[in-house]
């Protein structure tokens, strides 16, 4: 083979270029078609069998189901959430982080036109819309990616829909343990419910290694501790229950039982779920939650069990997660 | 074989750096740009997108990084062996291209990204020592400072290029199209190849044709010669007083309060600084003696980190801090082998600049992992006022040991 002379190689250097940055482009202009678009969220055309309906993310997509046949078709959306909830005619959204964007949260109605958008920093965890659609609560970690590990950080925030005011962080609240006021640096938030009024709450507040349910009054800006070993509070439709996630043995590295918590007698009885159940609840009826689970292969589920701790756990639809119930009248 | 006419040393400009060079510092460049833009977005695939804990990543990177050190003195022992630098560098190159595609065909597989990652370090590792050796023996001694100062920063301003192609193309592709990234780099990597195939000389022709192979126990030898003792000590200790950028960009965010997304500027501001200071500071490093210079590194991070701990505004920090570990890198980085060159043999200098090379990089995984341990049990001030001291007292050590220079044509006295 001859040796190649200066302009040889300056030619096969140009045709090597070319070829690669042919392959790149192209590329990179087939990977922007196959992105869905980021705006003008449509569903699809499926028709949902009528009657009650869930809301649930189906690998990250927002789609509704059919309550009469949760295994039957979905309509699925073209918006991507990690967290999402539903409750009136709001419908709020905890958009995933990737390499160029935070997550936000987007709160639309319930045809999904956008009417908030809140850019926020941290990982999506929970997320609830009050009853009446007003008020909505996020919950993001900041450190870390789970409850079960030390050294975690989370930040839990409000947004009054009507008037438009956020509370970045619920820990601008004054916190009471005991009847006493308590500041510590150590205070994380997360899991808040809302009760019918869209001002009294009830949330998770850790501090100290220990974690307590907290009532919370948002016009008051108050936290107060009233029960211990309870996370993710979801309160019944008839206000007087709390379901929750409680630490066995009170330690989160043992998983979580599914509980329920009475708050008239502050009696706490398990539900028949013995697996560990790692989501904030959701009351399907005044005697049923629904929670998800994630199987060992990676698929998520929603479950559901009775709140008095009779009967056994059910499965309610497969490939899915973070529920919330569509009342009839909406889409 | 090569007829050594064909082969011989290009002509030399008066003042110019050596072609072969040129060509070298080019791979590097197009070679930095597909290897920083994988770097840019890796950890948020893997935290974000796969959903890993960054202390997991941590692990990751470390463990790869670290187990493929050993890899640069095989490598460099293998290219003076078989004396073709260029071949083994070749081998570096197209495995690190091949692992950019490996990140494609894991799909998000942990332990196929695991091997991955594995496979880029062993390419890194591989071709590191073989590049540094034919920069010098491309380079008259007395020039070395100024090509690895040419070099470096062509090198750097691939790093610099790299973050904010990765930028470009996710903002082309649809931000989470991490896919489309690796498929570029891999792109690039395999142009920056084609480059080294093409352009770059290798230079066995230049080594006495009949001298005894390189045996382990020649390259053993090298070890109990004073000089390359003590630049390997040399090496050792920048390593210990190197914490990590990570680290540093880490105390930055917490103490300026700065949001994540400022992670890679401020890696892009030290290649910046590293890229504007390295010609210079290789070219001061020719003539006021390249261990003063190397000093002047140890310098720089004693000012990098100190100023974490004073009380300083944030946008004085976000100026000072990237500004000194871009000094550190030019005052130290190519001006360690520049040192070094002259002092080693040719036929073994590959092995020996691996020698350095794996001394400061065990070093470095040492250190680095004492300063994580030591700011999760006293705390971020603490652990600094450790580094700060650490570094002076690597520092001296260092001016202890060069006390009287190194050997070697290349300081002007």
């Amino acid at each position: 083979m001859r040796q190649l002379t200066a302009r040889d190689r300056v030619v096969l250097a140009a045709c090597a270029a070319a070829v690669l940055a042919a392959t790149a482009t192209g590329y990179i202009l087939h990977a922007r078609q196959k992105a869905a678009p980021a705006t003008g969220f449509t569903e699809s055309g499926t028709a949902l069998a009528a009657g009650p309906a869930m809301q649930a993310l189906s690998n990250g997509v927002l789609s509704t189901v059919s309550l009469r046949d949760p295994a039957g078709p979905r309509v699925l959306t073209s918006l991507n959430c990690d967290r999402a909830h539903a409750a009136a005619d709001t419908v709020a959204c905890l958009t995933p982080v990737d390499a160029l964007r935070g997550t936000h949260l987007m709160v639309l109605n319930s045809k999904l036109l956008p009417k908030h958008d809140v850019p926020l920093t941290g990982f999506p965890n929970r997320l609830r819309v009050s009853a009446t659609g007003r008020m909505v609560a996020w919950t993001l970690f900041i450190d870390g990616h789970s409850y079960n590990t030390a050294g975690f950080s989370t930040q839990t925030g409000i947004l009054d829909t009507r008037t438009g005011s956020a509370v970045q962080s619920l820990e601008e609240f004054a916190a009471f343990v005991d009847g006493q006021p308590h500041r510590a640096a150590d205070i994380n938030l997360w899991g808040v419910t809302f009760t019918d009024d869209d001002n009294r709450f009830y949330a998770t507040m850790s501090t100290g290694g220990r974690r307590y349910l907290v009532a919370g009054d948002f016009a008051a800006k108050t936290l107060r501790a009233i029960a211990e070993n309870v996370e993710c509070p979801s309160l019944s439709p008839d206000g007087r229950r709390i379901a929750f996630k409680a630490a066995v043995g009170g330690d989160p590295a043992n998983g979580w039982r599914l509980s329920v918590l009475d708050l008239t007698t502050m009696k706490v009885t398990p539900t028949a779920e013995s697996r560990s159940v790692d989501d904030q609840p959701l009351w399907t009826d005044g005697d049923t939650v629904a929670y998800a689970l994630q199987r060992s292969d990676g698929i998520n589920e929603i479950w559901t069990a009775r709140a008095d701790g009779t009967g056994r756990p059910g499965l309610l639809v497969s490939g899915a997660n973070s529920p919330a119930l569509l009342s009839a009248g909406d889409r | 074989m090569y007829l050594s006419t064909v082969d011989r040393p290009r002509q030399r400009l008066k003042g110019a750096v050596a072609a072969n060079v040129l060509a070298l510092g080019t791979v590097s460049l197009i070679t930095d740009v597909s290897s920083e833009m994988v770097t840019a977005i890796l950890p948020v695939y893997l935290v974000v997108g796969l959903q890993l804990s960054p202390a997991a990543y941590g692990v990751i990177d470390g463990v790869y990084t670290g187990s493929t050190v050993l890899l640069r003195l095989a490598g460099g022992y293998a290219a003076d062996r078989i004396r073709r630098r260029k071949a083994v560098a070749a081998a570096g190159y197209g495995l690190s291209a091949a692992a950019k595609l490996g990140l494609i065909a894991a799909a998000g597989s942990t332990t196929g990204i695991g091997v991955a990652i594995a496979v880029d370090r062993a390419g890194k590792g591989l071709r590191t020592a073989p590049r540094d050796a034919l920069i010098t023996l491309s380079t008259p001694p007395h020039r070395l400072g100024r090509a690895f100062g040419v070099h470096r920063m062509m090198d750097s301003i691939g790093a610099f290029a790299g973050p904010l192609v990765a930028l470009a193309v996710l903002s082309v592709a649809g931000s989470r199209s991490y896919d489309a990234v690796f498929v570029t780099s891999f792109c690039v990597a395999a142009f920056g190849l084609v480059v080294l195939l093409l352009f770059v000389r290798d230079h066995a022709n230049r080594l006495a044709p009949r001298s005894e192979p390189v045996s382990p126990r020649i390259a053993a030898g090298l070890l109990r010669e004073p000089a390359v003792r003590r630049l390997t000590g040399v090496a050792c200790l920048l390593g210990l007083a190197t914490i990590g950028d990570g680290f540093v960009y880490l105390l930055l965010q917490r103490k300026a309060g700065l949001s994540l997304g400022w992670f890679p500027l401020l890696a892009v501001g030290t290649s910046l600084a590293y890229l504007l200071l390295a010609l210079p500071i290789g070219r001061l490093s020719d003539r006021i003696g390249r261990h003063r210079v190397l000093l002047i590194g140890f310098l720089a991070l004693i000012i990098g980190y100190g100023v974490l701990l004073a009380p300083i505004p944030s946008t004085v920090l976000i100026v000072v801090v990237p500004l000194s570990l871009g000094l550190f890198y030019a005052a130290t980085d190519g001006v360690l082998m520049a040192l070094a060159g002259p002092v080693l043999p040719a036929r073994l200098r590959t092995t020996g600049l691996a020698l350095l090379q794996t001394g400061q990089a065990v070093a470095y995984l040492g250190s680095s992992v004492l300063f994580g341990l030591a700011w999760q049990s006293w705390g971020a001030g603490d652990a600094v006022a450790i580094a700060v001291a650490g570094t002076l007292a690597a520092g001296l050590a260092a001016a202890f040991l060069l006390r009287r220079g190194v050997p070697g044509p290349e300081v002007v006295s």
